[in-house]
């Protein structure tokens, strides 16, 4: 049978193949295939496990917001601070993911309303460099709070980080976790709600700075989250990690956030939290 | 004395220790004097000493900065305080021996201490994880630190760690809040903070306790967003691309300082600290002095207002209109 499949696929041809690959999606979690346009329909999430596929900006952007978003600093692009020089020169490497995503960088934030209400959204899209934390990102989280200060709104992130810093930028990266943490503490000065909404994934100085610190904290479920990537702790304790481990679920149960919410319920239930603080 | 470890690029240096060694012994069991010759290879030892350090590459200060016989944070703490009262435990779970907490007595000033340890050999380094801290280590800097700001001690810190401990129990217990949290409580603590990197500077582990008023770094300490090793193979998939990594992520005091990322380099004495633990311990205690004194003409609130103002400003951003 093994030796028939192999056959079959071989014979396939090649055009065939690659429509097939446009419009049928593996869920990485189950292994199951399943239709693009299905999958769309329902957030991205897999109907047969539940899996959580990762959303990029805009999509993030047409399940929360009412008609209304106003981009700020949509301008703001990466500097080189470092002049970093690798296979691939940090210039050339933003060149390219500008090309790729359509983004600038990998947060965008600005004004939005949900519902009836006035927030301030912060997003940070995995597609661009994992998400990590250089200092455009880092700005721009900043500008974001300051902006949710001098409106009196509330402010809403979404995290998905993945490789948490951003190697390129150096030190400069690692020091946007303390520039990211501490305008969370001019929020609590001025008594503005913090909601922190963890997507897969979220790891690294993204995880140990601001997308812990919320009033709030959301997980999607099954997202990765945590300090360590999972690779670099097998290699240390040298054993495989048990099954779900830094997933959300394991984070709920040791009590690191307030909730896991599925996708297509996530808006009605940041509408019910403003109500309750702010009606 | 313990004998030195020579690192592979000082390996030129062996043939004077030893002869000098040499003659050092003849000279006791035969009463022999010897003096003559010795002086003239300390001198050349000196001079060869020199000429390799000052032609040094940031991955040959990246092994040094990893040196098992560079002084730690407890041989800087026993030497430089009296009176050290430790302190144990985050008061929740356990006592996380990769970070030294405490008070005492410095040059007659009462000031808190925090720091990452790391041993001198395999034993003492099983026993402390390497310098890699768990959210209990993390948590006991912080209430220390707490406990400084209630009497306006200033809060030295001591940076010496490859990173933050990667570890199961270190997740379950929310490794990444136990740093996010210190970093937000100590960009507001009311009292002065300084920091000093001693050795190896490794990631949020290192920046866990290193928020602070003034940045000091040892000349051949490191400070780094990633290891050298990880980013080579991230980055150039080859773990032996550590030379241009460390080259690349601008990792050394200089290169740090250039950066305006840090305040002040503190000299070490020739070829480096493990060569002269007491003289770069003596040189240390003397900045921390100079620095504690600067801190302390100045209004707490002015003191905080410039420690956010500091890390609210870095970053290289550019918009659009001004990179044309
Ligand atoms: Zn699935």
């Amino acid at each position: 049978m093994f030796f028939r499949k192999k056959k079959y696929i071989k014979l396939e041809p090649k055009e065939t193949r690659e429509i097939k690959k446009e419009l049928w999606q593996k869920c990485p979690e189950c292994g199951k295939l399943i239709y693009e346009g299905k999958l769309k329909e329902n957030f991205k999430i897999c109907p047969y496990c539940g899996n959580h596929f990762r959303f990029k900006t805009n999509e993030w952007l047409s399940l929360l917001i009412d008609n209304k978003f106003e981009e700020y600093d949509a301008n703001l692009i990466s500097g080189d601070p470092l002049d970093f020089k690798a296979v691939k020169s940090y210039t050339e490497k933003i060149k390219e993911e500008i090309k790729s995503t359509g983004l600038k960088e990998a947060l965008t934030y600005g004004l939005a309303k949900i519902n009836t209400f006035d927030v301030i959204l912060s997003i940070l899209d995995s597609s661009f460099i994992m998400g990590s934390m250089g200092s455009v990102v880092g700005e721009k989280f900043v500008r974001g709070c300051e902006k949710a200060i001098e409106k009196k709104i509330p402010f809403i992130s979404i995290c998905g980080g993945g490789g948490g810093a951003r190697m390129y930028e150096g030190m400069f990266s690692l020091m946007q976790m303390v520039k990211t943490s501490q305008v969370v503490g001019k929020l609590k000065e001025n008594n503005i709600l913090y909601i922190s909404i963890l997507t897969d994934p979220t790891m690294g100085g993204i995880a140990a700075s601001f997308a812990f610190l919320g009033d709030i904290i959301i997980a999607e479920p099954k997202a990765l989250i945590g300090f360590a990537g999972p690779r670099v702790i097998e290699q240390t304790i040298k054993q495989k990690l048990p099954h779900g481990f830094q997933k959300s679920e394991f984070l709920y149960k040791h009590g690191m956030i307030d909730e896991i919410i599925s996708r297509d319920k996530l808006k009605e239930k940041i509408i019910k939290i403003l109500s309750i603080f702010y009606q | 004395m313990e004998k030195i470890k020579e690192l592979e690029f000082e390996k030129s240096l062996t043939k004077f220790t030893s002869a000098i060694e040499r003659l050092e012994n003849q000279q006791k069991s035969t009463q022999k004097d010897n003096r003559l010759p010795i002086t003239k290879l300390q001198q050349e030892l000196k001079e060869k000493t020199k000429e390799i350090y000052s032609n040094i590459t940031p991955w040959q200060i990246v092994q040094i900065a990893r040196h098992p016989q560079r002084p730690h944070t407890m041989d800087y703490i026993n030497t430089i305080m009296e009176d050290f009262y430790e302190l144990h435990g985050d008061r929740i779970h356990s006592d996380d021996p990769a970070i030294v907490a405490g008070i005492g007595k410095f040059n007659s000033r009462t000031i808190v201490f925090v720091g990452h340890q790391k041993g001198k050999n395999i034993e003492e380094n099983i026993a402390i994880n390497f310098g890699m801290a768990h959210p209990e280590g993390y948590r006991k800097a912080l209430r220390v630190m707490k406990l400084a700001e209630k009497f306006k001690f200033p809060v030295i810190t001591f940076i010496d760690t490859p990173g933050a401990y990667p570890h199961i129990q270190a997740e379950e217990r929310n490794q990444a809040l136990a740093i996010a949290q210190n970093l937000y409580e100590m960009a507001f603590l009311k009292t002065p903070i300084i920091s000093i990197v001693i050795g190896e500077g490794g990631s949020g582990g290192a920046l866990g306790i290193g928020v602070s008023d003034k940045i000091l770094m040892l000349e051949y300490s490191i400070y780094s967003v990633i290891s050298p090793e990880g980013c080579a193979s991230i980055l150039w998939k080859d773990q032996k691309a550590v030379e241009q990594a460390s080259q690349a992520l601008k990792l050394t005091a200089s290169d740090l300082l250039k950066l305006g990322l840090i305040d002040v380099i503190i000299p070490e004495p020739l070829g480096a600290a493990h060569r002269n633990p007491s003289e770069a311990i003596k040189i240390v205690g003397s900045y921390i002095q100079k620095h504690i004194e600067l801190l302390s003409t100045i209004p707490i609130s002015e003191i905080v207002n410039t420690r956010y103002k500091k890390y609210r400003n870095i970053g290289l951003v550019l918009s659009e209109e001004t990179e044309e």
